[in-house]
């Protein structure tokens, strides 16, 4: 792919992230009703959810990536893998803010354990932050790329499972489960505007993505030239 | 079936090792029994059979770790992995005949454990136990992968718990349920779920944990 | 017929490089000596034709499978709680050797290790380890033989055996070896490649 298509594209999806969101975040404040229960409050969840369901992408993304390295022993994949879980952590850790912030105003309380999203994203940050402390515990090469694969490929296993988990504790460790009432049933305008903050949340991560890429594999293939010229 | 004979090799193989130095075993029924004893200590007077119960899953979680912790430190001082990889058998056999050895062990101290716990706290129901053996499945399969990935790296014991961790969450909860809750069936079959799908994950991503 | 051929092999251990650029083909038969100092890479070559290692550059080809590969490295790849005998046994199974008693009960007493047999790998002296190792490496008959430093820790009994021993793979299997002195191997060897 020649270096101009490959600007247009950047260009192209690094615009329309911007576009989405601004429209998002205008459908989200202006246009959708305040939902019945929470108030304006609520608003919060076309930043948590489509960050959330962005997140996972991430982490699916980066098991794909995994998947062709362990395949192929392609050692270009290991680079594509680990940046998407890095974005995959940002993004989770932004899941665990909204969330924070919006069970604090949903509930008075900063962290509840009754909230399964909350608690799923919390055990996957410390699975994935293991991921980061695997690959800095072992040297550069074919290994630490094969490792880190099959780590990111139990992580995606880790996902459903543990989602089953939390939901099996809670009908023993909290009777009362948190649930925003708006994750339930959405209306027309509601859909909507998800929609569209999930599409800009989306092209955000393939920007962030794209952009963290290219830095790793210009500081990598300098790391090469240096060497070579020794 | 040369596979299953490779993996009994290797099995035959641990328990040998283990026999002979007599490390692991004992260093794990003493874990397990001095933690009993602490959380005895550590709990207020009328603590809840719940949340006895959930302290001895926690209890062998971390004698689990203890033994993954020794399960490949033979082959990792003296290189030893290299020649098993090098040999002609399937990798996965070595995790499998690992893994029994690791399932056993864990039988064996939970053989002392459960009695302990029955005569310190309270009584052990059948899903207690159910709930235990297959807990070990589970806890082992991901354990001896994990332990393996620790092995290849320069952290070592350091990065096996944190490994190790967050992926058995899920046994936790499958194990504490079934042993306490009223219908126990649900947790039984979601550990059976567990022990399938991380078993089935780590018998075939072995290979490249161990090979480059 | 070619069994080992690399072009350009390179293989970095971080931001290390400790092979670069290497070319070199081995035929079926052929004796490859591999000499440098300390640190030139040396095993790390040998690893990379055994399969341990992946090349990080170039291509290296080795046609030989799994089980026809003799490897010895600098560590003699035996469990230090088994004995000699068991160790053995263990290979034994794993690389389906036929006959396998006797062929451990021959391999030992060619080292000169039948009496040690039933001692614990971990009590034996430096010489008598190497001498473990080689009766690991070449328990299963290979045909392509990779050597990391054999003579290192032998006595002169046991240095004698190797000379011998290498005499006679010399003229049937395909070998590779890494050595110090590789004046001890100069006649036998048909090519040689030294590392900076």
């Amino acid at each position: 792919m020649n270096t101009s298509l490959r600007n247009n594209q950047a260009v192209l999806l690094a615009g329309s992230a911007a576009i989405l969101l601004l429209v998002g975040t205008a459908l989200a404040f202006y246009w959708v009703p305040n939902a019945p229960l929470e108030g304006f409050r609520q608003r919060i969840f076309y930043y948590h959810v489509p960050i959330a369901l962005t997140s996972y992408a991430c982490f699916g993304w980066a098991a794909w990536k995994a998947l062709r390295l362990l395949w192929t022993r392609d050692q270009r994949y290991d680079l594509e893998s680990y940046t998407a879980v890095h974005m995959g952590v940002i993004f989770g850790i932004l899941t665990l803010v909204t969330g924070s912030i919006w069970a604090r105003t949903s509930w008075g309380h900063w962290w509840v354990w009754g909230s399964r999203q909350l608690v799923l994203f919390l055990v996957l940050f410390l699975f994935y932050a293991a991921y980061f402390m695997l690959r800095y515990s072992v040297d550069a090469g074919p290994r630490r790329a094969n490792l880190s694969a099959v780590y990111a490929l139990f992580g995606v296993a880790l996902i459903p499972v543990s989602f089953l988990a939390i939901r099996l504790a809670n009908d023993l460790v909290h009777p009362v489960v948190f649930t925003h009432d708006v994750e339930n049933n959405l209306t027309a305008s509601q859909f909507t505007t998800f929609f569209v903050c999930l599409a800009g949340m989306l092209a955000l991560a393939g920007t962030l993505y794209r952009n963290e890429l290219t830095g790793k594999r210009v500081d990598a293939r300098l790391r090469e030239l240096r060497e070579a010229l020794q | 079936m040369r596979y299953f004979g490779d993996v009994a090799a290797l099995a035959r193989k641990d328990l040998l090792l283990e026999l002979r130095s007599r490390d692991t075993l004992p260093a794990m029924v003493l874990f397990v029994l001095s933690t009993l004893v602490v959380f005895h200590f550590a709990l207020p007077a009328e603590t809840s059979e719940t949340a006895e119960t959930g302290l001895l899953w926690v209890a062998l979680l971390f004698t689990a770790l203890l033994g993954l912790v020794r399960a490949f430190v033979a082959e990792r001082e003296q290189r030893v992995l290299d020649g098993l990889v090098l040999a002609p058998c399937d990798r996965s056999a070595i995790w499998l005949g690992k893994g029994i050895g690791v399932v056993a062990f864990l039988a064996l101290a939970e053989l002392v454990a459960l009695p302990a716990f029955a005569l310190f706290f309270g009584p052990v129901g059948w899903e207690l136990i159910v709930a235990v053996a297959l807990a070990d499945i589970g806890l082992a399969a991901v354990g001896t992968l994990l332990a393996a990935m620790a092995a290849a790296s320069r952290a070592r014991e350091l990065l096996l718990p944190l490994l190790f961790l967050p992926l058995v969450i899920p046994v936790v909860v499958g194990g504490v349920g079934a042993s306490v809750a009223a219908q126990p069936g649900r947790y039984l079959a979601f550990l059976a779920l567990y022990d399938a799908v991380f078993a089935i994950l780590s018998w075939a991503s072995f290979e490249y944990v161990v090979t480059e | 017929m070619t069994v080992i051929r690399a072009r350009g092999l390179g293989r970095d251990f971080g931001a290390k490089r400790v092979l670069r650029g290497l070319d070199f083909d081995l035929a079926h038969g052929g004796f490859l000596v591999v000499t440098g100092p300390n640190g030139a890479g040396k095993s790390t070559l040998l690893s990379l034709c055994a399969g341990l290692l992946a090349p990080t550059s170039g291509e290296l080809t080795v046609e030989a499978e799994r089980a026809e590969i003799g490897y010895l490295a600098h560590e003699p790849l035996v469990y230090r709680e088994l004995t000699a005998l068991e160790n053995l046994d263990l290979y034994g199974r794993l690389y389906r050797i036929p006959e396998r008693r006797e062929r451990i009960g021959m391999v030992l007493e060619r080292f000169g290790l039948w009496e040690a047999r039933h001692e614990r790998a971990g009590s034996f002296s430096r010489g008598m380890a190497q001498r473990l190792a080689l009766c690991r490496a070449l328990l299963h008959e290979p045909r392509l033989l990779l050597l990391d430093e054999p003579y290192a820790g032998l006595d002169d009994a046991g240095t004698q055996l190797l000379d011998d021993e290498l005499q006679m793979l010399a003229r049937e299997r395909t070998l590779v070896v890494a050595t110090h002195e590789p004046e001890r191997v100069s006649e036998l060897a048909t090519s040689a490649l030294a590392l900076a």
